[in-house]
């Protein structure tokens, strides 16, 4: 479990941090807080010839709330992120679902950035971006661009970022007036990767529901975005009426998730999870919205 | 006036040096040494066919690549089979590397030398082996079958078949008014230590000396084998089992390969060489355990008293027994726990498979045993719709029929004799602690709050402490330090701490003068290992036994020198004084001085026991001929037999109605392991033995493929609980001294782990209204049992055959 030989490269800048990547090309790799990539290469899963260390880049590591959007630099730690007092008064989401990441030792080392750059299906925060229809800050030897996260995840592990470009920032779009969030999750062991999770985001007009989201974690290979306006939409939270389009909301999930089975659940337990966790996660969210307006 | 210290829950010496990073570990040792790395099969079951090292050679680094042909006479002859047994008619070991054939993925095939591990691993990843692949014998049922063949001339896959009959199980089974037969089946899983193994060797060319390290539970076993490996006299090696990160009975196993190979490569390189298991080397390189299929047809009466038990048990051995048979013939002798079988008969067979050995992990063959037998009794209850704990009491071995003796073999080719326990006793605590009568109410108020709640119980009993024998060696310096060394390994039990305890309290001195060491055959040679929950029965009755021969030679002395009797002397925090006179005194330092009459002076203490110093007797010699000079002793403890401890635990467990979740909501455990030297690190293993067996109900298998992969060889895909995963754990204790050693003591390490599949399965069973036959169970299998329930295909509890569970929503 030793690495295979590479060459540790450490720009300071970003302009250095996309030079270097354009050198080395489909050799090389960002490294940023190690907690997936380290034990990939210690496993000769992957044997890159250059690590591009972006831990001692300048100006990657804040967080910034504007009333669109929560920004985060590729530097900030889920540790981070999940304390930040200002974002988490923009977007409760965002803790909601950092506390199911990992462990703290491992959220005070990995960044929210690198995790949704791996775009592990089992990764909370791919999902959150998805769900809060979030954009990625690229830079690369051409100059910056910014990707929709649509068009960001292509596969399991798979991205449209180029091997010779970095991930400056993402941000997290925010939520109209009234939104209610919730995130839960399903997992073998207190911090594992999910079996399966859901975030949820529910919008209350004058007692009833005018809008409400879903994004899964484990249980699509892409994040998707599920829009659950036409099961709930007009339903007041509560009611007899929103009892019964739970049941439409759990139909519609059970349509929308493609889970694979593995070593730890089925398929089918995990449909089942997955649409169980749902239905406890929207009145908890509709109930926040209540809370919110 | 001084503080009793035997059976007071000192806080255990060494954890200020192990939590603070001062332990050393293996790999703290040997930075200068050169670095081994292993080839390891990929295949489960191939012949090898070539193995092509050319592209290695030239790394630079690489010091030596050797395979199964570079391995002289018998360094290259199969590694020894350890415990043989006349019904292990098909043992069989592998090679330290191997030789034509691999017989399960992780087994060594080249071993690389090179300056550091990196570097030996980038050799490894270049050299290519072919390999033929061979029909893979994957799980107790394909190894059952027998249509493919683990060994060629193993038919059947049968490593070892063994019966063991008390009474006529026939006739008492066609007598029984009534009978059951449960089909059941445990999973493998594995000791994982923290620190897996590690070895590290010197050569010392000169005088052709091997002093080696290893992170194993026995240094004597291991100084052996290699010296007989090496053809070196046992006088030219030397064992060490430095600071141990954990054993659980994987590093009772050796040698192992790398035990052997590194220190031959040593000597054949004259460099020193070391080698650190990494974690998915000890998944798939070392040992697993548990995996049994099993039958037991039991015959009762109205009242739920067994008349005749008769089990039939499918071992899986892997691809090795190296350890031989140890953990089924404990399974079958041990499954009888504290009841009175009837005629009872156990046969089993003990099978090969393309996998991983099998060899002792805590526990040792008990917790399926224990399973067996308690999935036994729930289903003897529920079928005669008795309380559970009601038909264990009735089928109890009381006090008075102690000691009890069942008429079979035990593991250590004794008889299994139970000494003592008071098993009425302990499960009235139990009741108590979990209050076991009140829980109809606790769960009517839970049903009517939508939730699933249940109640489980488990008992077993462990022989604990068997022999042959330990030692114990305790010298006192002049200085008044007393120094304890015992052959026995420690890795992390609080050796030194309890072993402290029973000289002080012995000695009459102070806990901070008594250092202990443990593992050295430099300063014990004479020893067996930790295993068995035998160190504080074996070693600690030795030591106790070495501390009265020191104790009395000590008196012996002063009484000289003070011109007393013996007798009227008493040893009090390290100071010999006359009783009733305390001022008529000497330091157990000072009779150090006179116990070793010396020619020459080195320090003020030495200057009194000089040939000049004070008076003698001139017409006796300086050390009298009944005498040895040195105020030390020695003794040994060999018991006739095992002592055994017991203990019941009972659980609380709630089950989500929609997701089939499992929480444990409280685990109460009562425990037996007769006098205790330190109740609080009864209470530490106590607890990590309860970790364990809650890994081994609920998460840890190991996931096999029918290709023989292991598919969660890491800390990722194989679930051993965090702490979060881990209930509180509530203890009470129950202290029925053992009659066969001097201390009353019985061991304690195992025992936390063996009930709690059973405990859980019980609980279980008890929130769902269905058998539980199968452990470990996740989420989804519950929810599967669920599923195939509501279909009908898995019966309701009698109690519950009127009631139907509702649907899961699917
Ligand atoms: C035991 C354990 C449990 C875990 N459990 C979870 C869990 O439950 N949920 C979860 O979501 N994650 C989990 N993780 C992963 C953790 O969240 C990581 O922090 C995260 O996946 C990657 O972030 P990182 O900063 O460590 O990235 P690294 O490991 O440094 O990199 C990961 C990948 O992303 C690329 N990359 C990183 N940053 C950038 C960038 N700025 N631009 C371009 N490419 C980049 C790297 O090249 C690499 O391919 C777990 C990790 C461990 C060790």
């Amino acid at each position: 479990m030793k690495p295979a030989p590479f060459v540790h490269h450490a720009p300071v800048s970003v302009e250095e941090a996309v030079s270097v990547l354009g050198e080395v090309g489909h050799d090389g790799k960002v490294l940023a807080g190690g907690q997936s990539l380290i034990p990939i290469l210690n496993m000769r899963l992957a044997s890159p010839g250059h690590l591009v260390d972006i831990n001692r880049v300048t100006g990657l590591d804040s967080v910034e709330v504007t009333p669109e959007a929560v920004r985060v630099g590729a530097l900030v730690r889920h540790a981070g992120l999940e304390r930040s007092a200002e974002a988490y008064a923009a977007l409760p989401l965002l803790r909601q679902a950092l506390v199911n990441v990992a462990h703290p030792a491992i959220r005070n080392r990995g960044t929210t950035v690198g995790s949704i750059a791996h775009a592990d299906a089992a990764g909370e925060m791919p999902a959150i971006l998805a769900l809060t229809d979030g954009v990625v800050e690229v830079a690369g030897p051409s100059g910056s661009r910014e990707v929709a996260w649509s068009d960001f995840f292509l596969g399991a592990l798979e991205t449209s970022l180029a091997a010779e470009e970095l991930a400056v920032a993402v941000r997290f779009g925010r939520f109209p007036a009234g939104t209610g969030t919730a995130f839960t999750e399903a997992a073998r062991r207190h911090g594992d990767y999910a079996m399966a999770g859901v975030g949820v985001a529910v919008t209350v007009t004058d007692g009833v529901v005018s809008g409400a989201l879903a994004s899964f974690v484990s249980v699509t290979d892409v994040p998707s975005v599920l829009d659950l306006g036409p099961a709930l939409d007009g339903a007041e939270p509560g009611s007899g009426e929103w009892d019964a389009a739970l049941d439409t909301v759990a139909e519609a999930v059970r349509g929308h998730v493609e889970p694979e089975g593995d070593i730890h659940a089925s398929a089918d337990y995990r449909r089942m999870l997955v649409t169980e966790l749902t239905r406890r996660a929207l009145p908890r969210a509709a109930d926040r919205a209540g809370a919110d307006t | 006036m001084t503080t009793q210290l035997f059976g007071a829950p000192i806080r255990r010496k060494e954890d200020p040096r192990l939590v603070t990073g001062g332990g050393r570990y293996l790999d703290d040792l040997g930075h200068d040494a050169l670095a081994a790395a292993f080839v390891r099969s990929p295949h489960a079951h191939a012949r090898i066919v070539d193995v092509d090292a050319s592209d290695a050679v030239d790394v630079e680094g690489v010091v030596g690549i050797y395979v199964h042909d570079d391995l002289p006479g018998r360094v290259g002859e199969p590694l020894p089979l350890l415990i043989p047994h006349p019904t292990l008619t098909h043992g069989r070991t592998g090679y330290a590397l191997a030789r034509d054939e691999v017989n399960h993925v992780g087994e060594p095939v080249v071993m690389v030398v090179a300056t550091d591990r990196y570097v030996a691993e980038d050799a490894c990843q270049r050299i290519r082996v072919s390999y033929e692949p061979l029909p893979v014998v994957v799980g107790i049922e394909a190894a059952r079958d027998g249509d493919l063949l683990v060994h060629d001339d193993v038919p059947g896959n049968v490593a070892a078949h063994m019966l063991q009959e008390v009474g006529d199980v026939a006739a008492a089974m066609a007598a029984a008014p009534r009978t059951l037969t449960l089909e059941l089946d445990i999973e493998r899983s594995a000791c994982t230590p923290m620190e897996g193994k590690g070895v590290y060797a010197r050569w010392d060319h000169e005088r052709g000396e091997l002093r080696m390290y290893s992170s194993t539970q026995t240094s004597t076993g291991v100084r052996a084998a290699v010296a007989a490996k090496l053809d070196l006299p046992l006088a030219k090696v030397e064992c060490i089992a430095p600071d141990v990160g954990g054993g659980f009975g994987v590093k009772i196993m050796h040698p192992w390969p790398e035990e052997v190979l590194v220190p031959w490569a040593a000597r054949l390189l004259d460099r020193p060489v070391k080698w650190v298991e990494d974690r998915r080397e000890h998944f798939i390189g070392s040992a697993h355990e548990r995996g049994q299929l099993q039958t037991v047809t039991v015959g009762f009466d109205d009242e739920g008293r067994v008349l005749a038990l008769d089990v039939k048990f499918w071992h899986d051995n892997g691809a090795y027994t190296p350890y031989g048979i140890i953990v089924p013939i404990i399974t079958s002798t041990q499954l009888l726990g504290p009841y009175k079988p009837g005629a009872y008969r156990c046969e089993f067979w003990s099978l090969y498979t393309n996998t991983v050995l099998v060899t002792p992990y805590r526990g040792a063959g008990r917790p399926q045993g224990c399973f067996a037998m308690e999935r036994t009794m729930d289903a003897i209850a529920d079928e005669l719709g008795l309380d559970r704990t009601e038909v264990r009491s009735r089928n109890f071995i009381l006090p008075s029929e102690m000691p009890y003796d069942h008429g079979l073999l035990f593991q250590d080719g004794r008889p299994l004799k139970y000494d003592s326990g008071d098993f009425p006793a302990s499960l009235a605590k139990l009741k108590d602690l979990v209050g076991w009568d009140d829980f109809a109410d606790y769960r009517a108020r839970a049903e009517a709050a939508g939730r699933k709640v249940g109640l489980g119980i488990g008992c077993y009993v462990e022989g604990t402490g068997v022999g042959p024998y330990e030692g114990g060696h305790i010298q006192i310096e002049t200085s008044g330090r007393v120094n304890v060394a015992t052959g026995l390994t420690s890795q992390g039990q609080g050796h030194e701490t309890v072993f402290a305890q029973i000289v002080a309290e012995e000695l009459g001195v102070r806990m901070e003068d008594v250092h202990v060491t443990t593992g050295d055959t430099r300063r014990m040679p004479y020893a067996v290992g930790t295993f068995a929950s035998r160190a504080a029965v074996m070693s600690g009755s030795a030591i106790a036994l070495a501390a009265r021969n020191v104790r009395a030679k000590a008196l012996r002395i002063a009484a000289d020198a003070l011109e007393v009797s013996p007798d009227d002397l008493e040893i009090v925090e390290g100071t010999v004084r006359v009783k009733g006179a305390p001022a008529t005194s000497m330091s157990l330092g000072t009779v150090s001085v006179l116990s070793n009459p010396l020619r020459y002076a080195f320090d003020d203490a030495a200057k009194a026991a000089t040939q000049f110093a004070g008076t003698f007797d001139p017409d006796k010699p300086p050390v009298a001929d009944d005498e040895e000079p040195g105020l030390e002793g020695r003794d040994f403890y060999s018991p006739t037999q095992a002592t055994f401890a017991n203990g019941m635990h009972a659980a609380v467990v709630e089950t989500d109605p929609v997701t089939a979740e499992i929480r444990i909501l409280r685990y109460c455990v009562i425990h037996d392991c007769g006098t205790m030297i330190n109740p609080m690190i009864v209470e530490g293993q106590v607890h990590g033995g309860v970790a364990q067996g809650v890994g081994g109900a609920l998460y840890e298998r190991m996931a096999y493929d029918e290709s023989g992969q292991l598919l969660n060889a890491s800390f990722m895909d194989f679930l051993m609980p965090y702490a979060s995963e881990v209930p509180t754990i509530e203890t009470d204790h129950l202290e029925t001294p053992s009659p066969l050693n001097p201390l009353g003591i019985k061991g304690a390490g195992e025992a936390g782990c063996i009930p709690v599949s059973a405990v859980i399965a019980s609980a279980i069973e008890d929130a769902e209204g269905f058998p539980i036959t199968r452990m470990p169970i996740s989420p989804n299998d519950l929810w599967e049992l669920r599923r195939r329930h509501a279909a009908g295909e898995v019966p309701s509890l009698h109690r519950l055959s009127s009631t139907s569970s509702k649907e899961p929503t699917a």
